[in-house]
């Protein structure tokens, strides 16, 4: 977009001629992804700064009305694919929502456990990238090195690292093995200590807590009135969570086992404080929820006629068989209520959630997304104004805002 | 939530239709009635409803959806953030100037969200104070959500002017 095209001319008048314009990104070291700033400047002090959003728009809400209610799962993987799986059983609750699904207590828990394990993953990335932004390589390694072990869980249970597209309609992929609870287990076991790592380099580390104090304040009413959810919304003092709130899936059973974090500063230092506590939180949530595993099959009963049958059922017996074909035919599949559904779940950047519209059709009619990164990065601008150049970095990195997300 | 039915029957009688789906409960406004009143009826729940989250703004396409009146619908999702209820305000919106009343106002959070829905689907917000394109292109002339809208495009992918260096 030419920056003539821009709301930014109007406001560096003539008598203003001191204002320079600073052109940041879409290809930026600081900006992780592809998102483009243009900020006006009076010296080292930003005036104004005006995102430019798109470079990533891929049509995945489009995609979403032309694949079916298993096939999309890959799309939303791809959209925070920093925590993959959250988003997977995001799609999956509203649509079982819709189709009046109740998965099976396994399922709920194996969900809740491996979505935890993706919120931790996001928020390691978050503050480490935050971190590395900031000049704090070591805190970035440590950050990484556990989300390696994040990443072999996944692996184990799903084959795939970085996009499992393990959550089907009416369950999982398939059942995990002994394996996975015993890499989960360990990963539980030694996680505390690389946290207090973290927590040792960064918490009272003096650049970085002069580089975040007092950076990017958001204040609680204007978190509210700008739709900020998540940790963005927790750090300026707004108690909203909805794994306590709206409980869902296995939620109900844990709610013991965890608290929501909150902070009340609402700069960059008490958005990283709420991360880094919310990861304990999860830590907490894993911890009691793979100790009680409920046994039983991870998918609703084949007689539903809801989820792909095992491979066994699909060649040994005329049950399973036919169940395949009618999920596989693209004009047989499910047949919602022509209705329409919202649901949302916690994932580690906020609230996510799908506006579902279903004309009885195996396909949504509009399968929309509320995208956390989206909404926070239209707080941006105003959490910019009168800092410095050298805070850009600082307040993107605890937006954690992923540009995939953000175009979709 | 009958509390906040009942203030909107008295305030806003014969405006809108009520549906409800699950735990989601739908306010729907019609769209001869939604540009007169979708404002007024989003500010009473703030103000007086305690809806004070705007949780989110979807654009829909009905073009061909069994039984639908009007084309276009904008669900306002709210969220009340002491009470954690959830309410849905849907405006209906007709081809050929699709247009309501910008939530702007009442909530910044609806800035980014109606250009998004402006954007895909042309529906233009009154009073929105920049509304532009904001995912795709400024030169874009479509709205690719539009159920009229191919998914493969309209060959605009192919068609991108090419700048060479010395151009830029």
């Amino acid at each position: 977009m030419p920056v003539e095209s821009l709301p930014i001319a109007d406001e560096a008048g003539a008598d203003q001629e001191f204002l320079y314009t600073l052109n940041f990104g879409p290809q930026h070291p600081a900006t992780h992804t592809t998102l483009r700033l243009i900020l006006t400047l009076d010296g080292e002090t930003i005036v104004k700064a005006v995102p430019d959003i798109g470079f990533l728009h891929s049509g995945f809400e489009k995609l979403g009305e032309d694949l079916d209610f298993n096939q999309y799962v890959t799309i939303v993987d791809r959209m925070n694919y920093i925590s993959p799986f959250a988003n997977e059983v995001s799609w999956h609750h509203t649509v079982e929502k819709l189709l009046g699904i109740e998965v099976t207590p396994r399922c709920k828990y194996l969900r809740v456990i491996l979505a935890e394990l993706a919120r931790i993953s996001d928020h390691l990335l978050c503050v480490g990238a935050a971190a590395l932004d900031l000049g704090a390589l070591t805190a970035f390694l440590y950050a990484f090195n556990e989300r390696e072990k994040i990443y072999n869980v996944f692996e184990a249970a799903s084959g795939q690292r970085f996009h499992p597209g393990f959550s089907r309609v009416g369950g999982l992929m398939n059942d995990i093995t002994d394996d996975v609870v015993g890499l989960i287990r360990h990963f539980v076991n030694t996680f505390p200590k690389a946290h207090a790592d973290v927590v040792r380099l960064l918490n009272r580390n003096r650049i970085f807590v002069d580089r975040t104090k007092g950076i990017g304040v958001l204040s609680k009413d204007e978190a509210i009135n700008t739709s900020c959810s998540g940790p963005v919304a927790r750090a300026s003092g707004v108690v909203r969570d909805l794994r306590k709130d709206e409980p869902y899936l296995a939620y109900p059973d844990l709610q013991s086992a965890f608290k929501v974090v909150c902070a009340t500063g609402g700069d960059c230092y008490a958005r990283y404080l709420v991360r880094m506590e919310e990861i304990v939180e999860s830590v907490n949530i894993i911890r009691a929820a793979v100790e009680n595993i409920p046994a039983g099959p991870v998918n609703v009963a084949l007689n539903d006629k809801v989820t792909i049958p095992d491979k066994t059922a699909t060649y040994r017996s005329i049950e399973g068989l036919i169940q395949h074909f009618e999920l596989f035919m693209w004009n047989r599949q499910w047949t919602p209520p022509v209705n329409e559904v919202y649901a949302a779940t916690e994932t580690a950047n906020g609230e996510l959630g799908y506006y579902v519209v279903s004309d009885g059709g195996p396909r949504a009619w509009r399968a929309r997304t509320r995208p956390p990164s989206f909404i926070h990065f239209a707080v941006f601008p105003q959490l910019m104004e009168g800092h410095q150049i050298s805070d850009v970095p600082a307040v993107l990195g605890s937006l954690n805002i992923i540009a995939a997300e953000l175009d979709r | 939530m009958p509390g906040t039915m009942d203030t909107l029957l008295a305030k806003f009688p014969g405006a809108f239709t009520i549906a409800a789906f699950k735990d989601n409960a739908r306010v729907e406004i019609p769209a001869d009635k939604a540009p007169g009143v979708l404002f007024a009826v989003l500010k009473c729940l703030k103000d007086e409803c305690g809806f004070d989250f705007l949780v989110d703004v979807a654009g829909i396409d009905y073009l061909n959806y069994p039984n639908a009146a009007d084309r276009y619908a904008v669900v306002y999702a709210l969220a009340n953030t002491k009470t954690a209820q959830r309410l849905f305000v849907k405006a209906f919106a007709n081809d050929p100037d699709p247009e309501l009343p910008s939530a702007v106002p009442l909530w910044k959070g609806a800035d980014w969200m109606e250009r998004e829905v402006y954007d895909m689907f042309g529906v233009v917000f009154a009073g929105h104070p920049d509304l532009r394109r904001i995912l795709m292109p400024a030169e874009f002339t479509s709205y690719p959500l539009r159920k009229d809208y191919p998914l493969r495009g309209l060959g605009e992918r192919h068609n991108f002017p090419t700048i060479t260096r010395a151009e830029s």
